[in-house]
């Protein structure tokens, strides 16, 4: 069965839901190691694999928003580490342009992160992880996208 | 309307000369028509037809669009008509090899300024003289000293209003947007054959005029013409509801400008800031 994310959510139940975009070959490994080593970590957050944070396309960010993602997370490998040489650099640029962008219309811009994780920092996963769900649960719900929408099929 | 005499003589010589040497299949350039408060564009296909041509202050369009279009550039090699500020859009154009070098012969003229209100273009502008061209037309220009912080006024402004009011303010505008996509079709550079808009599968830009669309819409238009927009204003001049985009492609030029020193289409030689990178790139909150 498909979740409606779209929901309001129930403020008496709320918890923070993060998207996390973790590269296949660094971040996404750390969080495997933080796995396996049963490291624990709130479970906020919703991850995607993609290959290289050069894959993550701003639009994929903003859809996460649109479907009611309180903050959205893209993590790669440190510069200098990308399996592909370069993605991370590419990444770098674009997302942090983006990121102005939201802050320019007026987005918080603390709802869009960005780390580097290693696949031998399973720790430094799940400290980040914990802080970035205490972060979103002060932030509160982010309500701007979802509900312009519900506004206009109500 | 302030016509400068001296340039509209010499564009219709070079352009009957050009024509009758069949150097060109066509010149690009400005006519008047009707009385209308702006100059047009015409297609000058036959040399007595230069007669045609004018330069005056109404003329604030962006002729290099044309140069984008397939169907256009399928006429032959052509004569345009191109101020400074238009000569940097056809350097990305050329930079990005949609058009070729050979394939196009680039009348300038100087301008000191068209009657182009509301935009700060002509305001801060640093090329009143064309460089680069195959000739050049009109009476010498006064370069006069800008100053950096007139460059990007428009972004500025809206930079010292607090993010609850920036907010406020672009979901009123852009909840008005209509999604006519006047502001691609008159952008020299928003030239793909297959825009984002309209791919569905997945769907990245809801189609319907309702504020969630619009936003994506105009983040994707503005995050597309990145470290490209010279800032024409064109976007926001055929806006039907008043959009300032400039605001926001400024916004995006002074990003690129203040991270990695980049100013779109200083050169046709140049390398876009997001097909490159540098290792001491700034980061900015990287956790």
């Amino acid at each position: 069965m498909i979740q409606d994310n779209t929901q309001q959510p129930d403020a008496s139940k709320w918890q923070p839901r993060i998207v996390a975009f973790l590269c296949n070959w660094c971040s996404y490994a750390g969080a495997d190691l933080a796995g396996m080593s049963r490291f624990a970590y709130p479970a906020a957050i919703r991850i995607v694999r993609v290959p290289c944070s050069g894959r993550v396309d701003p639009m994929f960010v903003l859809k996460a928003f649109e479907r009611g993602a309180d903050m959205v997370l893209v993590s790669g490998c440190h510069p200098g580490d990308c399996h592909y040489t370069s993605g991370n650099y590419h990444a770098r640029r674009k997302l942090q342009a983006f990121r102005e962008l939201l802050s320019f219309f007026g987005v918080d811009p603390r709802r869009f992160k960005m780390s580097w994780v290693s696949a031998a920092e399973g720790g430094k996963w799940s400290s980040l992880v914990t802080e970035l769900t205490e972060e979103a649960r002060k932030l509160g719900p982010f309500e701007a996208f979802p509900s312009m929408v519900n506004a206009e099929t109500a | 309307m302030k016509e400068n005499a001296s340039a509209t003589k010499s564009l219709r010589e070079t352009a009957s000369r050009l024509l009758s040497e069949e150097k060109v299949a066509a010149v690009i350039g400005y006519a008047r028509r009707n009385g209308a408060d702006m100059a047009v564009p015409v297609f000058v296909r036959r040399p007595e037809d230069a007669e045609q041509l004018v330069f005056d202050d109404g003329c604030f369009g962006n002729l290099a669009v044309y140069l984008a279009k397939s169907e256009v550039r399928a006429l032959g090699k052509l004569g345009i008509v191109v101020k400074g500020c238009d000569l940097r859009t056809v350097n990305v154009l050329l930079r990005e090899h949609v058009v070729d070098r050979d394939d196009v012969y680039l009348i300038g003229v100087r301008c000191a300024g068209v009657d182009d209100s509301g935009a700060t273009r002509c305001a801060a502008c640093e090329s009143h003289d064309p460089d680069g061209c195959d000739v050049v037309v009109g009476d010498p220009v006064d370069q006069p000293k800008v100053n950096a912080e007139d460059r990007y006024k428009d972004a500025a402004e809206m930079e010292t209003r607090s993010p609850e009011e920036r907010w406020e303010f672009w979901r009123r505008e852009l909840d008005r947007c209509i999604r006519c996509y006047a502001c691609r079709q008159a952008c020299p550079l928003c030239y793909c054959k297959r825009c984002i808009v309209e791919k569905t599968a997945p769907q990245w830009v809801e189609s319907s005029p309702h504020l969630r669309g619009n936003i994506a819409w105009h983040v994707a238009r503005a995050l597309h013409v990145t470290g490209r927009c010279v800032g024409c204003g064109q976007c926001e001049r055929v806006c039907p509801v008043g959009i300032p985009l400039n605001a926001v492609n400024q916004k995006m030029a002074k990003i690129v400008d203040e991270w990695f020193g980049f100013r779109s289409g200083q050169s046709p030689d140049e390398q876009g800031p997001f097909s490159t990178f540098s290792e001491d790139d700034p980061e900015i909150e990287i956790l």
